[in-house]
């Protein structure tokens, strides 16, 4: 099912949450909305489910105008951040709930028949006599997906999926979450604030901020082609240097940019610490170490240039440096974007 | 066992004086305020033999107070019921403009004296009152009967089951409800499977508390039941009757009944305390203990 937002708004008392979004969504895609909290993606969710209902603006399914279809009819199967799993029921009466409630009947035996194949989709054979309570935070996730794929939704909504998750369980599930996607093909739209969970799990992620799409494309696109300092600092740690740009150039210490297109004047250059490397000898931009971090995949180094700034490098493990070390930080590769005004 | 007791810091207000005091002196006042009182209740009640007690208890006089204390009962109590459902629900699960208000209005018959409702009663429905006339050319009779009994003491109830429901409510936010929206029930569905599963213990504590309230509501009823002996006299009204009546025994034995009813009520809400109700939290499952939790890897 094909999924169209245009130009939806949604206001609460007086904030206003989302303005004016517009985005399609593919049938059978995968999408994570990402955003820092406060940027408008849960209400986004919750007007495609029908749970919120738009101020403005047109929410289509297929050709279907869905705007004003409340959620019961809608035909979604939305996961909710906790769970939302009913706790006086068994994990099978959960599973089954949609189907029983359905208008459409099914037969008991229909539904017992569904209910073990889901179970078994979700890798939870046997527990369906347990109570939410008595299981995982992990399996709770899973049969809250199986709750709500049991009653074919069209598509599947899925609010901060992995937030209550601890990182292990969280990469696993992400893993399982995809396969599952790949073996029903229904289209999905999840919402996160981890850009390494949506850069993980998505076909195409959406990043928002303040209630307003800043960029949108697959995870390739928006790591390497980010379009705004806002998405370049949200995909991941950057440092961010003031410089001046002329004649194309931005020079930062002895070592000078590209910055074609931009006009003469101040500008910032935001570097990733992986792009950055240390060298006791020039080219590069004079600093002193400041401090050493060691990980089990390399070294970062927290160095002050010459000009006052703090920079921070993700170097190989090889690399010697020292707290007090003079040295050169080279640039192999950087984004200048417009500074910001205030 | 005891120098271990020693051993350890003393927390404040730990020492054994202070501890035995404040027990001794609540064990003392509550002797003398509560369980003295009840005791003489039935002492009395007694005092001429079970012949006499059984004898006013049959008067007919008597048997119509508790008839009408318990007809008020069955029809006040669940009206009450159903308006708190609805009162928390629309408090807890939908935004709306003078959320707050409701709240506080609510509220409101607690913090008034019920002798106050029963007079705004009369205002009201009286023969001088707002709608006195148009109900006295209608024939409809409310005050000094049955209907002004129980509006006056649904008036006295009115936050009980609601003020127990709110604040488990508010806690137990609204993804429930959605899930089950979502899920293609209805919204009587979405109430009886999940909602009312969540708040039963709550809603029997309320309803319990209600239900005694509405027994021994004595102000409120006395003003807008005219005190017509076989007629429109409640038990605690009659109660009173009988005692200006200089028939101490008599009172006390009609008083028996209502402590009974009461005690009943205080046992039936220790055992719903039990089980989880009236302490906010989500209610206990009606499922076997968790078994050890078999490991966190998905």
């Amino acid at each position: 099912m094909k999924i169209r937002l245009d130009n939806v708004v949604k206001t609460f008392d007086t904030f206003r949450a989302v303005h004016g979004v517009s985005l399609d969504i593919e049938s059978g895609e995968l999408v994570a909305l990402l955003g820092p909290s406060g940027s408008g993606k849960t209400t986004i969710l919750r007007m495609v489910a029908g749970l919120e209902f738009a101020d403005g603006g047109h929410i289509y399914f297929g050709e279907q105008d869905a705007t004003d279809i409340p959620v019961r009819d809608r035909g979604v199967g939305f996961v909710f951040q906790h769970y939302a799993l009913f706790p006086q029921m068994t994990v099978a009466g959960n599973i089954a709930f949609g189907m029983k409630v359905s208008r459409v009947k099914r037969s008991a035996a229909e539904i017992d028949a569904r209910v073990t194949e889901l179970l078994r989709l979700v890798r939870l054979e046997g527990l369906g006599d347990r109570f939410p309570n008595q299981i995982s935070g992990g399996q709770r996730q899973r049969v809250a997906l199986a709750r709500a794929l049991a009653v074919d939704p069209k598509v599947l909504l899925l609010d901060e999926p992995f937030g209550a998750l601890d990182a292990n369980v969280r990469r696993d599930l992400r893993r399982w979450l995809r396969e599952i996607h790949e073996q029903l093909g229904i289209t999905t739209l999840f919402v996160t604030h981890d850009q390494e969970e949506a850069l993980d799990l998505a076909d195409r992620v959406v990043i928002l901020d303040q209630g307003r799409i800043v960029q949108q494309g697959t995870p390739e696109d928006v790591c390497r082609n980010p379009n705004s300092a806002f998405v370049m600092k949200f995909l991941g740690d950057a440092n961010q240097l003031a410089v001046e740009v002329s004649s194309g150039k931005a020079l930062v210490g002895q070592a000078e940019l590209d910055a074609v297109n931009f006009p003469d004047g101040p500008a910032n250059v935001y570097l990733r610490p992986r792009d950055l490397d240390w060298s006791s000898d020039a080219p590069g931009i004079a600093a002193t170490v400041m401090r050493v971090i060691d990980k089990p995949d390399g070294r970062r180094i927290l160095a002050r240039t010459a000009g006052g700034d703090n920079l921070e490098l993700d170097v190989a493990p090889e690399i010697e440096a020292r707290a007090g070390d003079e040295g050169f930080v080279r640039v192999h590769r950087a984004k200048v974007f417009p500074s910001v005004p205030g | 066992m005891s120098r271990a007791r020693h051993a350890k810091p003393p927390r404040v207000g730990d020492s054994p004086a202070i501890r035995r005091a404040l027990i001794a002196s609540v064990l003392v006042v509550g002797a003398f305020l509560i369980f003295a009182p009840l005791v003489v209740i039935l002492y009395q009640a007694f005092s001429k033999g079970f012949g006499f007690f059984a004898e006013t208890i049959s008067d007919p006089d008597t048997r119509h107070a508790i008839f009408l204390t318990v007809a008020t009962a069955l029809i006040a109590v669940p009206i009450n019921t159903a308006f708190g459902i609805a009162a928390a629900w629309a408090i807890t699960k939908f935004d709306f403009r003078g959320k707050r208000l409701l709240l506080v209005v609510i509220e409101i018959p607690f913090s008034i004296s019920p002798i106050v409702a029963g007079v705004a009663y009369l205002f009201v429905y009286g023969l001088q009152g707002l709608f006195g006339p148009a109900l006295d050319t209608a024939g409809i009779k409310i005050l000094f009967a049955l209907p002004g009994i129980v509006l006056a003491s649904m008036f006295v109830t009115a936050p009980f089951v609601a003020r127990e429901l709110i604040p488990l409510m508010q806690a137990q936010g609204r993804d429930l409800e959605e899930a089950a929206t979502s899920l293609g029930a209805s919204g009587w569905r979405t109430f009886f499977s999940v909602t009312l599963p969540n708040i039963r213990w709550a809603l029997l504590y309320g309803v319990v508390l209600c239900n005694a309230r509405v027994m021994g509501e004595f102000g409120a009823v006395s003003v807008v039941s005219g005190n017509i002996r076989g007629q429109t006299n409640t038990l605690p009204l009659h109660i009173e009757l009988l005692y200006h009546d200089y028939n101490t025994v008599g009172a006390f034995a009609a008083a028996s009944i209502l402590t009974v009813l009461a005690i009943v009520t205080i046992i039936a809400k220790v055992l719903l305390e039990r089980q989880g109700a009236g302490r906010g939290g989500r209610p206990a499952l009606a499922a076997p203990k968790a078994p050890p939790s078999q490991g966190h890897a998905p």
